[in-house]
C-alpha cells in the first residue's frame, strides 16, 4: 500500500479575470511532512493556500486534502485541518483562555476535553498569568506562537501557516519553528508558505512558485544541487532570474 | 448547536467589552426621545402675524383683540402699510399678514358685510393650511358674535349646520402621544440594523471572519450567533424606550404590551437581515455605514413617521407597502393609542412574518464561506 498522502493537488488553477494567479500546479504532501511552500510576494502561495483550506473556488484542476476532495467534501476538510493566516486571525479582545475555549467549542471538543488542552498550552507557552489577559495585551511573539497553538488547538491531520512569522524577530521565529517540529513529529503535516528563504532550510521538502507555477520541487539538498547553488537565496534568485 | 453556544459566548463578550456599546444601548434611546419628541412638533403655536389695522374702528380692534387673546398668534409688528407688510413677508418675518381696510367697521353697519385680507405664507404648505384653519375658526367666531349684537339677542343664533368634534384615540391631540411610539420604532429598527452590519463587517476588516470560515460551523449557525444578540438587544432596547417614554411623557399605554413585544420578536429579523446582507456585500465599516443610512433615510421619511401615509402620492404608498419599518410605525400606534388587538393587526404580522422569513432565507443563500 502506498504511503498515505495528506495533500495531492493536479493541475490546481485559478484565475481572476485575465489574470491567472496560480497556473496548473501540481504536487502532494506526504502525511507528518514539513512542506514549505516559497515564493515572492504575489507569486500565488496564499492563493493556492486559500483553494485547498476552502475559502475559495478553483478555477480547474482537482485537489485532495486529507482525503476529502476540495470540491465537494469542503466542510469535512474543516474537519480536519487548522489555519493560520497571514493576517493576525486571533480575537483580540477576548482573553487568552476565551479565544482557546471559542475555537475549541466550535470544532466539537467537550468542555473538559478544552479545559484540559487549554492547561496544556498555557503551561507549554509559559504564559500562566496571561491567562485572563484580552490578547491585544501581548507582545507579536507571544500572539504568533498562541495562534499557532489555538490553530491546532484541536489536533488536526494538517496545520496550513500562511507566513506564519512574518514581523518577528529571528529569536521568536526559531521558537516558532521548534514548535512546528515537535507537531510534526506528533504526526502533524505542516504546509507553510514563507518569503524567508533561510526558513526553507528547516523544511522536510519544499516548492518554490514564480508567477503562479511551481518551478521546482523537492528538499532543501535536491534543490540546491539542482541549481548548484551554495544556500536557498541563490536557488530562489536563479529561479527567478530565469523567468525574466 | 452545541457550537452556536461557544459562538453566542463570544458575541455577547464582544459586545460588552465594546466602549461604545453600553453608550448606544443606553444613552441613544434618552436622548432621541428628549431632544426629538420635543423638537419634531406639527403644532402650531407661535404663529408669527402682522396686523394692519387701516379702520381703527372699535371693530377692527375687537377683532385683532380677539385674534391675539387665543396664544397661537404672536404680534410681530403693525405696519402701517401693505407695503410694509409685505416687506416683513419677503424677509420671512412673518407667517401671516392679516389686513383690515379702511371701512371696515362701515360697510359692515351699511352693507351687512366687510372683508379683510389674510396672507400665508405657504412655504410649508400643512403649516400654511393650519394656519388658515385656526384664523378662519377664530373669524367664524367673531361673525356670530357680532350678528348675535345686531339682533340684539342675549344668546349667540345657532348656525344651521354646527360642527362637533371629538378627536378619537389621542384625545387631547397631543402630538407627543404620536411621535414618541414612532420614533421608538425608528429606533429599533436603527440599532438592530446598524449593529449587525457593523460587527459582521468589522471581522471582515479585522481579518477573524476567515478564522470562522475555515472552521466546520455552518452557515445557519454562523448567522444564528450573530443575530441573536442583537435580537435581545433590539426587544431590550423596545423595552426600554418604552419605559422612558412612559415616566418622562407619561403616554397612554392603551392596548396589550405582549402583542407588541410578539410583533416585535418578528420584526426584528427583518432589519438584522438585512445587516446581514449590507454586511455580505461591503467590505469596510465605512460602505456599510453609507448603505445603511441610504435604508434608513428611505425607511424614515416613507413610514408615516411625519407624513401620513394617507396623504402621499399613490405610488409613494404603494411603496410604503414594502417598508418593514411603515407596519410597524402603524402597529405600534394602533397598539398602544387605540388598544387594538390581534384580530385588527392580523395584516401586519402577516407581512412581516413573510418578510422575515424572506429577507433571512435571502441573508442565509447570499452569506458565502467560499468566494
Amino acid at each position: 500500500m502506498p504511503e498515505p498522502l495528506a495533500i495531492e493537488a493536479q493541475e490546481l488553477t485559478k484565475k481572476f479575470g485575465d489574470f491567472t494567479a496560480v497556473d496548473r500546479i501540481t504536487f502532494t504532501v506526504k502525511k507528518g511532512e514539513i512542506f514549505g511552500f516559497l515564493g515572492a510576494n504575489g507569486a500565488g502561495k496564499t492563493t493556492a493556500m486559500r483553494m485547498l483550506i476552502g475559502l475559495l473556488h478553483p478555477t480547474s484542476g482537482q485537489a485532495r486534502v486529507a482525503g476529502y476532495d476540495i470540491y465537494h467534501d469542503t466542510e469535512k476538510i474543516k474537519h480536519n485541518i487548522g489555519y493560520m493566516s497571514q493576517r493576525f486571525s486571533l480575537y483580540n479582545d477576548l482573553t487568552v483562555w476565551e479565544n482557546m475555549e471559542l475555537f475549541g467549542g466550535i470544532y466539537g471538543m467537550r468542555d473538559s476535553e478544552i479545559k484540559q488542552k487549554a492547561d496544556e498550552v498555557i503551561e507549554k507557552l509559559g504564559i500562566g498569568r496571561l491567562k485572563n489577559r484580552q490578547v491585544k495585551h501581548l507582545p507579536l511573539g507571544f500572539k504568533q506562537k498562541l495562534a499557532f497553538s489555538v490553530a491546532i488547538f484541536h489536533e488536526p491531520q494538517i496545520v496550513f501557516l500562511d507566513e506564519p512569522t512574518g514581523g518577528v524577530d529571528p529569536i521568536v521565529r526559531r521558537q516558532f519553528w521548534e514548535m512546528i517540529y515537535e507537531e510534526a513529529e506528533r504526526g502533524i503535516t505542516a504546509f507553510v508558505t514563507t518569503h524567508y528563504m533561510d526558513e526553507a532550510e528547516y523544511c522536510n521538502r519544499l516548492s518554490i512558485m514564480v508567477d503562479g507555477q511551481i518551478k521546482a520541487l523537492g528538499t532543501p539538498g535536491e534543490l540546491k544541487q539542482e541549481l548548484n547553488s551554495k544556500n536557498m537565496d541563490e536557488v530562489f534568485l536563479k529561479l527567478a532570474r530565469q523567468q525574466s | 448547536m452545541r457550537k452556536v453556544k461557544y459562538l453566542l459566548k463570544k458575541e455577547f463578550r464582544q459586545i460588552f467589552r465594546n466602549q461604545a456599546m453600553l453608550p448606544i444601548i443606553f444613552v441613544m434611546p434618552v436622548v432621541q426621545l428628549l431632544i426629538l419628541v420635543n423638537a419634531a412638533t406639527f403644532e402650531i403655536k407661535n404663529i408669527q402675524v402682522a396686523i394692519l389695522d387701516e379702520d381703527m374702528s372699535q371693530e377692527s380692534r375687537e377683532l385683532v383683540n380677539k385674534l391675539l387673546s387665543t396664544g397661537y398668534y404672536k404680534a410681530v409688528d403693525f405696519p402701517t402699510s401693505i407695503h410694509q407688510g409685505q416687506r416683513l413677508m419677503d424677509h420671512n418675518k412673518i407667517d401671516l399678514f392679516i389686513q383690515i381696510p379702511a371701512g371696515f367697521a362701515a360697510d359692515l353697519q351699511h352693507e351687512g358685510h366687510a372683508t379683510i385680507g389674510l396672507d400665508i405664507s405657504a412655504i410649508d404648505g400643512s403649516a400654511a393650511s393650519i394656519i388658515y384653519f385656526y384664523t378662519n375658526t377664530i373669524l367664524a367666531d367673531y361673525n356670530s358674535a357680532i350678528v348675535a349684537r345686531w339682533l340684539h339677542l342675549a344668546k349667540r343664533p345657532a348656525l344651521p349646520v354646527e360642527l362637533r368634534t371629538r378627536y378619537l384615540f389621542n384625545e387631547e391631540l397631543e402630538y407627543k402621544n404620536y411621535i414618541t411610539p414612532g420614533l421608538m420604532v425608528i429606533l429599533v429598527t436603527m440599532v438592530t440594523m446598524f449593529l449587525a452590519a457593523m460587527n459582521i463587517v468589522r471581522e471582515k476588516e479585522l481579518g477573524t471572519i476567515e478564522q470562522l470560515n475555515v472552521t466546520p460551523i455552518t452557515k445557519v449557525q454562523f448567522i444564528i450567533s450573530k443575530l441573536l444578540p442583537f435580537w435581545l438587544i433590539g426587544m431590550f432596547e423596545l423595552a426600554f424606550g418604552l419605559a422612558v417614554g412612559k415616566l418622562i411623557f407619561d403616554f397612554p399605554v392603551v392596548g396589550s404590551l405582549p402583542l407588541l413585544f410578539a410583533f416585535a420578536a418578528i420584526y426584528m429579523p427583518v432589519g438584522l437581515a438585512l445587516g446581514l446582507l449590507i454586511s455580505t456585500v461591503t467590505h469596510t465599516q465605512q460602505q456599510a455605514m453609507l448603505i445603511s443610512w441610504f435604508f434608513v433615510v428611505i425607511f424614515i421619511l416613507m413610514s408615516g413617521l411625519f407624513t401620513a401615509i394617507e396623504n402621499m402620492p399613490d405610488w409613494a404608498q404603494t411603496i410604503t407597502l414594502f417598508n418593514p419599518v411603515a407596519y410597524f410605525m402603524q402597529l405600534i400606534r394602533m397598539v398602544l393609542l387605540k388598544g387594538s388587538e390581534f384580530h385588527n393587526v392580523v395584516r401586519h404580522f402577516v407581512v412581516i412574518g413573510l418578510m422575515a422569513v424572506a429577507m433571512l432565507t435571502l441573508a442565509i443563500v447570499t452569506y458565502r464561506k467560499q468566494q
